[in-house]
């Protein structure tokens, strides 16, 4: 029996590509779900149907890149905002010295296509919030290796908000990896089903911050002289010229102004690439991390896409600090989720009604009880118990129709104390 | 494709689809209408569409800054509750916990922030630097420093501040209602 290794790249593929990727896909195993179709079938879906987007080309997104294209995944599309700074080289591995300056997008994917014949990478270089969900539409499954909050939180609400209760097609998996310093996490999202990105958003470690009256008065650190330089400093000097913590002028500047109060304080330690860090809040990234969490997710990405084995349900957390610890568990939905959680109704009114009266309504209705209810829509506010400003602003609205502010099967954000946090509410015309 | 589509008719409180206003929306328009604003605090939107940035005028009704009206500004991103609002006091004052560019030094604007907290507590707490000055986390190093030394000339400074008056070389803003 010859076993196939991973040898060079020819122009088709190199012999026994899949070799090792068969033995799973070939037969059913003892966890296998009952719809697998072992054999053609789901080598023909993998290889020639699922189209997978790859949010993130930097630490997470090469090692992802480079494990969904050697595990057969041929039509990945992969975003990444950035473009590839010197400090990437040590650890993102599709990136070499002369390509610094360029897009990491554009770089990953020539670089996977020139190694693993047959397989397509369309790269974006630009942000997530540039396409819209025609876009995000497209794909059987996402996948992200993102260093922010803010950009997990805005594919989170997008993916979920995308579940159409007509289209099974419109349900997209999410696989959402992180890692800090020796510490990561993988989870597999399916969106409105399963726990979402905003229900543990309180799971979040805090920033480390300062008091402000410590910055100002008695510093002890580099860290307290570099944020002086950037929350104090700046704003006095600069006024409202917002700070780039990208553009180098700018981290000179910090480093210089913090190095001389660091000096008037007797505090030693203030650097460059602290200061960049610092502001940037930068925690140094662990190769060694990202290719764990990374083979995590792509682990379950296959599983997914193949049913060939029980998938994550639904958070793995690792802590390589001291020694190897993980821990795998079911992150529960929450019911006062913002994006996922909390009540959609659909209420049928007459054309004729005002929000005074519709609003009567939802307040006398037993199923949801609520007192003070404050109504919006995406693009209206249409009526706000509070403050008294927003109140009489909204206030002549209470006397216009409904239909007048609200189109047919149109939803509206409804707030009030007695809600764990909103309830939307479909509004439908007799 | 594994067929998740099966576990969803299962789940039909989750079946329907929801608005697209973004979380940090919801949960702004939530704090603002419940907002039990005592008479000494009043909120003023110079854009009634924006309800991200706005700003707030306390008028203390008792302690040593009654009788002055102070402005702060709020400015809140698209992350919260993940991160705090900015909030800035938008005149000069003689108060030792607010420098004279209007940074505030109030925990819960910084290293005490959760996302638990709202609109209300950080309102409440700016109300409270008014009542209760505290020498101890100074940010006006004089005005700090005259609060531990000398209450009764501090109290006497602060006066002289709200009316615009000059205290150490500093021209504050008058603040008088």
């Amino acid at each position: 029996m010859s076993i196939a290794v991973n040898g060079d790249a020819s122009s088709s593929g190199w012999q026994n590509q899949y070799y090792h990727v068969d033995q799973v896909l070939d037969r059913p195993g003892p966890r296998t779900d009952p719809s697998f179709l072992a054999g053609d079938g789901v080598k023909d879906f993998l290889r020639n149907q699922c189209k997978i987007l790859v949010i993130g080309a930097g630490g997470l997104g090469c090692e992802i890149l480079a494990n969904l294209a050697l595990s057969g995944f041929k039509d990945i599309h992969v975003i990444d905002m950035d473009t590839i700074d010197i400090s990437n080289l040590n650890r993102q591995f599709l990136f070499r010295q002369k390509d610094v300056g360029k897009p990491k997008a554009t770089v990953a994917a020539e670089f996977v296509m020139n190694r693993v014949p047959g397989v397509k990478v369309t790269p974006f270089y630009g942000k997530i919030q540039d396409k819209d969900e025609d876009y995000y539409m497209q794909f059987n499954l996402v996948i992200c290796g993102l260093d922010s909050v803010e950009a997990r939180r805005w594919i989170n609400a997008t993916l979920v908000n995308m579940v159409d209760p007509e289209n099974p097609e419109s349900l997209k998996p999410l696989i959402d990896g992180g890692t800090e310093g020796f510490k990561g996490q993988a989870r597999v999202i399916l969106p409105t089903i399963t726990s979402c990105y905003e229900c543990s958003l309180d799971m979040l470690n805090k920033q480390t911050a300062f008091p402000i009256c410590t910055i100002a008065n008695t510093p002890r650190l580099p860290e307290h002289c570099i944020e002086w330089a950037s929350v104090l400093e700046w704003p006095r000097v600069f006024k409202d010229k917002k700070m780039d913590t990208d553009d180098p002028e700018h981290i000179n500047w910090l480093y210089n102004t913090a190095s001389k109060r660091a000096r008037e304080f007797n505090i030693e330690g203030v650097t460059w690439s602290l200061t960049q860090g610092v502001v940037k809040n930068i925690i140094p990234a662990i190769a060694s991390t990202n290719a764990i969490i990374a083979a995590s997710c792509c682990n379950e990405a296959f599983k997914i896409a193949t049913s060939s084995a029980a998938y994550l349900n639904n958070y793995f957390m690792l802590i390589g600090t001291e020694g190897v610890y993980s821990y795998t568990f079911e992150h529960e939905k929450r019911d006062d989720c913002p994006v996922c959680g909390g009540q959609t109704m659909d209420i049928t009114i007459s054309r004729d009604w005002t929000v005074d009266r519709l609003i009567e309504m939802l307040v006398e209705r037993q199923d949801i009880q609520i007192k003070k209810p404050s109504l919006s829509t995406p693009t209206t506010h249409i009526y706000f118990q509070a403050p008294p400003q927003l109140e009489e602003a909204t206030r002549p609205n209470l006397e216009k129709k409904v239909s007048e502010l609200v189109d047919d099967g149109g939803e509206m954000t409804v707030t009030a104390t007695t809600l764990p946090f909103s309830l939307s509410i479909r509004i439908k015309y007799t | 494709m594994i067929k998740i589509w099966s576990m969803k008719k299962n789940e039909d409180a989750a079946a329907k689809k929801k608005p697209k206003t973004s979380a940090a929306q919801i949960r702004v328009q939530k704090d603002l209408t419940e907002l039990e604003l005592p008479s000494t605090m009043k909120t003023n939107f110079p854009d009634l569409a924006d309800l991200l940035n706005f700003t707030l005028t306390i008028t203390p009704d008792e302690g040593m800054y009654k009788g002055g009206a102070f402005n702060f500004s709020f400015n809140i991103n698209t992350n919260y509750p993940h991160e705090p609002p900015k909030v800035k006091c938008t005149q000069t004052i003689y108060h030792p916990n607010i420098d004279l560019e209007g940074n505030v030094c109030l925990n819960i604007l910084r290293e005490d922030w959760k996302p638990v907290l709202n609109l209300n507590s950080v309102m409440v707490g700016l109300q409270y630097l008014f009542l209760e000055p505290n020498a101890d986390d100074p940010l006006n190093k004089e005005a700090a420093e005259e609060l531990r030394r000398n209450r009764e000339h501090f109290i006497y400074n602060v006066k002289h501040a709200m009316r615009g008056g000059n205290v150490k070389g500093v021209q504050y803003d008058k603040v008088l209602v």
